[in-house]
């Protein structure tokens, strides 16, 4: 069902991208204005199956913006949103969830008093929709909870399951985001800032244990470390003033002149 | 954004027990485990009937009180939301039971029994527009809700007896044998295996996959569509639930009283019994129990000596409780023996 392979340059691309699967995340000429402020203008994007498709750009940009778009927490003003080559631009944000389509949040946004096995454990029962059963007690979901404490595990959280997520390191929080997005067996996992407020030297951890992820699910991450995009990107996507600037692999986009002088020339680190 | 680096790492948990193997099956099933000061407090409740024999009556109305803040505490304290018109559906059960036995039909236990349905149907309406609603907007409908009911109640003076209660009320003996005594054996006994039975109830809906989802909606509505969750569906089911067993308290109320007052339906019931619920601590199980308990004793010794002057007394309760036990009696407890459990 492959419609168009993402137009990939033979030269300089990583192996990542150079199988291209068939499209799994589209838009089309998304368009959101908050008032006169234009967030999102014409985003065209598609992403292949098993992509690691980047999102930069600077402070403003609409990269959130566009995430809460795609996940239906914004709706467009016009453009249509495809999930698998269907239209989802009207689905429910938890409808477009249960059809694999899964985000994490910039800020955390947890459940404080539950503890980390509890939170994952809600999430699979959620997805396996046992989460409605009030007749029978918790700990009979034994497969339920033993697949989130084998998430957890894959996370290196499994020794502190047992303690309420408000306890946790921040660190910890941030893979705890990513092992609840995880439990709803995303199809495509939208990663807004995975790493935000991680130093520098663990972010790396962090997105090692991304990069680990199945090659079944496919991701669109924001971030700001540009060491980190261009390690683990296959294609990257540069947005400016709520819309796209220009996208292509990372060494198109490192020696864009465009990309240099508006985005990498203020704000690139080290 | 949050371009800022919090000092914190992914390594440095505080103190993370080094790889001790965990079973996670076996840490849920104890977090639901059935304690021994529950059995200690659920004999404790049979004890007014050897040394309290003159509070029986008081023990009663304790109990269906009690009864009415844990389905409160459904909705307050484990799902989030809230509700200034509970009393809706208590007195919707207080009456569907009074008005039932006045036209003939005494069975206490159908007649219970009808009570609840009545009020679980209501709440399921209600739900409709619950669901749709949040923060200020739900304080405003419950509290709209309730006071509309008390005036209807009110006007319906041909059915419901309006300010004068209703009465004319005979009720059967329970099973053919138990009589409704004068010093509330009978009415005591009823009523604390109505509390019992519906509490075993809530308990397996709060340790359930369900319950969970609940406490998950408290804890962060806007994560849980984001893990799939459909919360108004939940706020449905739980809001009617927690209808139904504030229509069997209110069911309890009429049949062991024998009558119905206006103020069951009021303002005032809804309102106290969310003061129970924060003195005795929301979402801890036992919370609205142990605030019926207080509260009512409180209420009968306190007015005992000055009728009026007791919501003075009251009023420096309530400041204490929140200003020193922002969690109830119960959460700070709650959280005393878990500080303590967790030192080596």
């Amino acid at each position: 069902m492959s419609i168009s392979s993402s137009p990939t340059l033979a030269s300089g691309t990583p192996a990542a991208s150079g199988v291209a699967g068939p499209i799994v995340l589209e838009t089309r000429d998304l368009q959101k204005k908050f008032g006169s402020l234009v967030v999102a203008k014409d985003i065209s994007i598609a992403v292949p199956q098993g992509g690691r498709y980047a999102l930069i750009g600077p402070n403003g940009a609409g990269k959130t913006t566009l995430i809460n778009l795609i996940t239906g927490m914004l709706k467009p003003d016009s453009g249509a949103i495809f999930l698998n080559g269907q239209d989802i631009t009207q689905m429910a944000p938890a409808t477009r969830v249960k059809r694999g389509l899964v985000r994490t949040f910039q800020i955390n946004t947890l459940f404080p008093t539950l503890t980390a096995l509890e939170a994952v454990t809600l999430a699979v029962c959620e997805r396996r929709g046992e989460a409605g059963v009030w007749w029978r007690s918790l700990p009979g979901y034994g497969e339920a909870i033993a697949e989130a404490y084998d998430i957890l595990s894959s996370l290196n959280l499994a020794a502190d399951c047992e303690r309420p997520t408000r306890e946790l390191a921040y660190g910890q929080q941030r893979l705890l985001e990513i092992a609840l997005a995880l439990a709803t067996k995303p199809s495509v996992l939208l990663l807004d800032e995975p790493a935000a407020g991680v130093p520098r030297s663990e972010s790396a951890e962090l997105f090692t244990a991304i990069a680990g992820l199945s090659k079944e699910i496919t991701i669109l991450f924001i971030e700001h470390d540009m060491n980190v995009v261009f390690r683990f990107a296959s294609r990257i996507i540069v947005m400016v003033n709520g819309s796209i600037l220009v996208e292509g692999a990372p060494a198109e986009i490192s020696a864009d002149p465009r990309v240099r002088e508006v985005y990498l020339g203020s704000g690139y680190h080290d | 954004m949050s371009e800022t680096a919090i000092p914190s790492s992914i390594q440095a948990a505080p103190a993370s027990p080094a790889a001790t193997p965990v079973d996670p099956s076996s840490f849920l099933r104890d977090k639901v485990r059935w304690r021994w000061f529950e059995t200690v407090f659920w004999l404790a409740t049979l004890l007014p009937f050897f040394v309290a024999e003159t509070y029986l009556i008081l023990a009663s109305q304790i109990a269906i009180t009690a009864l009415f803040a844990v389905s409160l505490d459904l909705i307050v304290g484990y799902s989030g939301l809230v509700s200034l018109g509970h009393a809706v559906f208590f007195g919707f059960g207080a009456y569907i039971a009074g008005l039932l036995s006045k036209h003939g039909w005494g069975e206490p236990l159908t007649g219970l029994l009808v009570a609840t349905a009545g009020a679980t149907v209501l709440g399921y309406l209600i739900s409709f527009i619950i669901a749709r609603i949040t923060h200020f907007a739900l304080i405003m409908v419950t509290l709209g809700l309730c006071l509309l009911m008390f005036e209807l109640a009110n006007k319906a003076h041909w059915l419901t007896g309006g300010d004068d209660g209703l009465q004319g009320m005979s009720m059967w003996p329970i099973f053919g044998i138990f009589d409704f005594d004068l010093y509330g054996y009978t009415a005591y006994a009823y009523s604390l295996i109505g509390l019992f039975l519906s509490f075993l109830v809530i308990r397996r809906i709060i340790n359930s996959p369900f319950g969970l989802s609940l406490r998950g909606m408290r804890e962060n509505v806007r994560r849980m569509p984001a893990i799939g969750a459909s919360i108004k569906r939940r706020i449905q089911v739980i809001y009617t639930i927690s209808a139904g067993f504030a229509g069997l308290a209110g069911g309890l109320l009429a049949q062991t009283t024998q009558f119905v007052a206006l103020d069951a339906l009021s303002f005032q019931r809804s309102a106290e019994t969310l003061v129970m619920l924060i003195l005795g601590g929301a979402g801890q199980l036992y919370g609205g129990i142990i605030g019926a308990m207080l509260f009512l004793v409180a209420r009968d010794q306190l007015a005992g000596m000055n009728p009026q002057f007791w919501y003075f007394w009251l009023g420096l309760l309530l400041v204490v409780v929140i200003v020193f036990l922002p969690n109830g009696i119960l959460g700070s407890l709650a959280k005393l023996t878990s500080r303590s459990r967790r030192k080596p």
